[in-house]
């Protein structure tokens, strides 16, 4: 912990908190009338269970977790939206109480007075809010647009006033959910350079994304979450890993009877990410190859072997799959004990920017069978590339837009 | 890290989401910002503004005056003042049905600030009865000057005019909070108050002054209604009228208003309890 000299902005105990999600909804009187002692059935989901932490004056903290792990809940309950079942949370200082840029905006409301509302909402006066309003708009670069309804705003101009707002609010403890995804890439940098600010400035803020490049860029100490339990505090690199390993758990899971980690046919000796020159890479600029080297050895005799490669993006999805047989010069695929396998792969790297992992398996010829599959074996982040360009792959491309004046003519 | 050591802040806990929450001074900014911005918001956005919150009421008091003093005759002969009588009536409860009605929905309409935001949730149903409290002051300008114009001379009690309009707001902002908790979980409630809202008009001496049944018992049961009590005692102190019966009079003696005030106190109780036994979940219920 290397902030672990820095008083604590927020202590939680072992917070629970439950829902109760009915299988039937009694939605009007009529029905609680009519069936007033009917037995109200519902089933228990425990969000969190049981959860302790600090977090550190001046921290930035992050909370990693897939979709329902609890940390949308965690953050409410933070944010006082949600009230615990039991435990307690501490806070010291002013929180900004907004869990998603832009909630409280009211879009029949003019940016001017949506600006006043909401920084009163975060804990300012009205003449406090009154008084940042210029440095509000400026951040945002809206300053033509302070008399404009929101309703008439765009998704993007929207996002920069809400973010500028934050910035302006003083709170102690930001809570942040998610908000880098939103703006164009020169506000995006703004946000960054913000956040170094926000950081240089001794302020307490709670990150909860999925997006571990986020984690890794900014934060000191980062928390994984799983089924409402704390997996790992720790440094925001190892969580990475293991929010990525959690991620393929799912999938692995159906395959777990078939897919030994250990195998007593072959072993997994190495597997890496070089550069033209043999020298270990974890990062890949768009575009350039990615050399994947893995090292095998071969612990029994076996008559023929295929190796074979998925690598899979953030979200645990399989983005391109391949493999090959393995072959000796002569041509036999007869394998022998001791012997070892290097399989060389380049593959053009059309991957969109992000995290990406390599599993690795090694399968019978003959019989179909699994002999090996090691999850994660490798993983590299992509980087750079055309920010124009979104989704799993970046395909080559070549888009144009034509204005046509012929229509016109033709009227 | 010198900076915030500096400042120092102190662990405090924190107990989640409330009825108040977050401070005396956020909350009444916060409820004075949003009665304000809504009612700049209804009145500035339309073509004829203020305009409308007045022309409500002044029609309904035109069809009402037109049928009670020309077909049903109650009003012009056995009731002085009945037009003036008739008008403040109608004023106030529009302010109570207005505002009561605009805050069953208010709590639900509000839901992404409510799910998302730590926000006071008693804000939200009082905010709808602080603007309608600005209309309601408004209207009473115009309220006065027609009762001025009436021919009836100010009095010493006009002075004890803002008591009843205290006593009206407390109420109506103790069923409007009931109102809206209750909408979260059963939607009926809305449909429920257009109903039972419109049976209190009738419940309430505005067409007709109290004494109006000549008979003792309904006049009695009738003071069973706090707004009746506000209503009548109201139209005693403003028309300063010898032969209009005061609150108590009409109930029949101190001890008979009781009941009416017992219901005032239980329903003030109900609304505070209510709301700030469901406040807290409001988020979950969504």
């Amino acid at each position: 912990m290397p902030d672990s000299l820095a008083p604590p902005a927020i202590q939680v105990e072992d917070l629970r908190k439950s829902f109760r999600i009915p299988t039937h909804r009694v939605d009007s009187l009529k029905e609680r009338m009519v069936k007033p002692f009917a037995p109200r059935e519902f089933r228990e989901l425990h969000a969190l269970d049981g959860v302790s932490f600090e977090i550190g004056q001046g921290e930035f903290f992050g909370i990693v977790g897939r979709n329902g792990s609890g940390k949308s809940t965690l953050l409410k309950l933070l944010a006082s939206i949600y009230r615990a079942d039991a435990g307690t949370i501490r806070m010291a200082g002013r929180l900004a109480p907004f869990i998603e840029l832009g909630v409280g905006f009211n879009p029949e409301l003019s940016a001017r007075e949506n600006v006043v509302l909401n920084g009163v909402m975060m804990g300012l006066t009205p003449q406090q809010t009154r008084d940042r309003l210029g440095a509000v708009l400026e951040f945002a670069e809206l300053e033509d647009f302070v008399d404009l309804k929101l309703k008439n705003y765009s998704s993007g101009m929207l996002v920069r006033l809400a973010f500028s707002l934050l910035m302006e609010v003083d709170a102690d403890i930001l809570l942040i959910d998610e908000v880098l995804a939103v703006g164009d890439a020169a506000f995006q940098q703004k946000c960054s350079d913000a956040f170094h600010e926000m950081k240089a400035e001794g302020k307490t803020v709670v990150l909860v994304t999925h997006e571990m490049g986020t984690v890794e860029e900014y934060c000191d100490r980062a928390m994984l979450i799983s089924r409402g339990r704390i997996q790992h505090i720790g440094d925001p690199a190892e969580i990475g890993r293991r929010y990525l390993r959690l991620n393929f758990e799912k999938g692995s899971e159906a395959r777990s009877g078939a897919a030994p980690e250990e195998s007593t046919d072959v072993r997994l000796l190495d597997a890496w990410i070089e550069d033209a020159e043999g020298k270990r890479l974890t990062n890949v600029e768009h575009e350039q190859q990615i050399m994947l080297r893995v090292e095998l050895e071969i612990l029994r005799d076996t008559p023929g072997l295929g190796a074979g490669f998925i690598i899979a993006n953030a979200d645990g999805v399989g983005v391109f799959q391949f493999g090959t047989e393995i072959a000796k010069a002569d041509g036999s695929s007869e394998l022998v004990a001791g012997e070892r396998v290097r399989v060389k792969a380049d593959v053009e790297n059309l991957l969109t920017p992000g995290r990406y992992s390599v599993h690795c398996g090694v399968n019978r010829v003959e019989s179909g069978g699994v002999a090996l599959y090691v999850h994660d074996a490798v993983g590299f982040v992509v980087y750079g590339g055309d920010a124009q360009s979104q989704g799993i792959v970046s395909l080559p491309l070549e888009i144009d837009a034509e204005v046509r004046a012929e229509a016109r003519d033709g009227r | 890290m010198d900076a915030s050591d500096a400042r120092a802040p102190e662990l405090r806990e924190v107990h989640g989401p409330s009825a108040l929450g977050g401070g005396a001074r956020r909350f009444y900014d916060l409820l004075w910002l949003t009665a304000v911005t809504e009612f700049k918001r209804v009145y500035f956005g339309t073509v004829l503004g203020y305009l409308w919150s007045l022309i409500r009421p002044l029609m309904l008091f035109g069809v009402l005056l037109f049928v009670f003093t020309h077909v049903f005759k109650v009003g012009s002969e056995e009731v002085e003042h009945y037009p003036v009588m008739l008008l403040l009536g109608i004023v106030l409860f529009t302010f109570f049905q207005e505002s009561s009605s605009n805050a069953v929905t208010s709590v639900v309409s509000q839901e992404g600030v409510v799910r998302k935001t730590q926000f006071p949730r008693l804000v939200i149903p009082l905010a709808t009865v602080v603007t309608g409290a600005f209309n309601l002051s408004l209207n009473l300008v115009v309220v006065f000057a027609f009762i001025l114009a009436f021919g009836v001379d100010p009095t010493w009690t006009w002075l004890l005019f803002p008591v009843a309009l205290l006593a009206l707001f407390v109420f109506t902002a103790a069923i409007s909070m009931a109102l809206s908790v209750l909408y979260v979980r059963f939607r009926d409630v809305a449909i429920i108050w257009i109903v039972l809202a419109q049976v209190l008009f009738y419940m309430t001496p505005i067409l007709y002054p109290v004494t109006a049944f000549q008979n003792a018992t309904y006049e009695h049961l009738l003071m069973l209604n706090p707004l009746a009590a506000i209503f009548e005692q109201t139209r005693v102190w403003i028309l300063a009228e010898p032969a209009a019966p005061t609150a108590v009079g009409a109930a029949g003696g101190w001890l008979h208003l009781l009941p009416a005030a017992l219901i005032y106190i239980a329903i003030c109780v109900f609304g505070v309890w209510i709301f700030r036994r469901d406040a807290p979940r409001i988020a979950e219920e969504l």
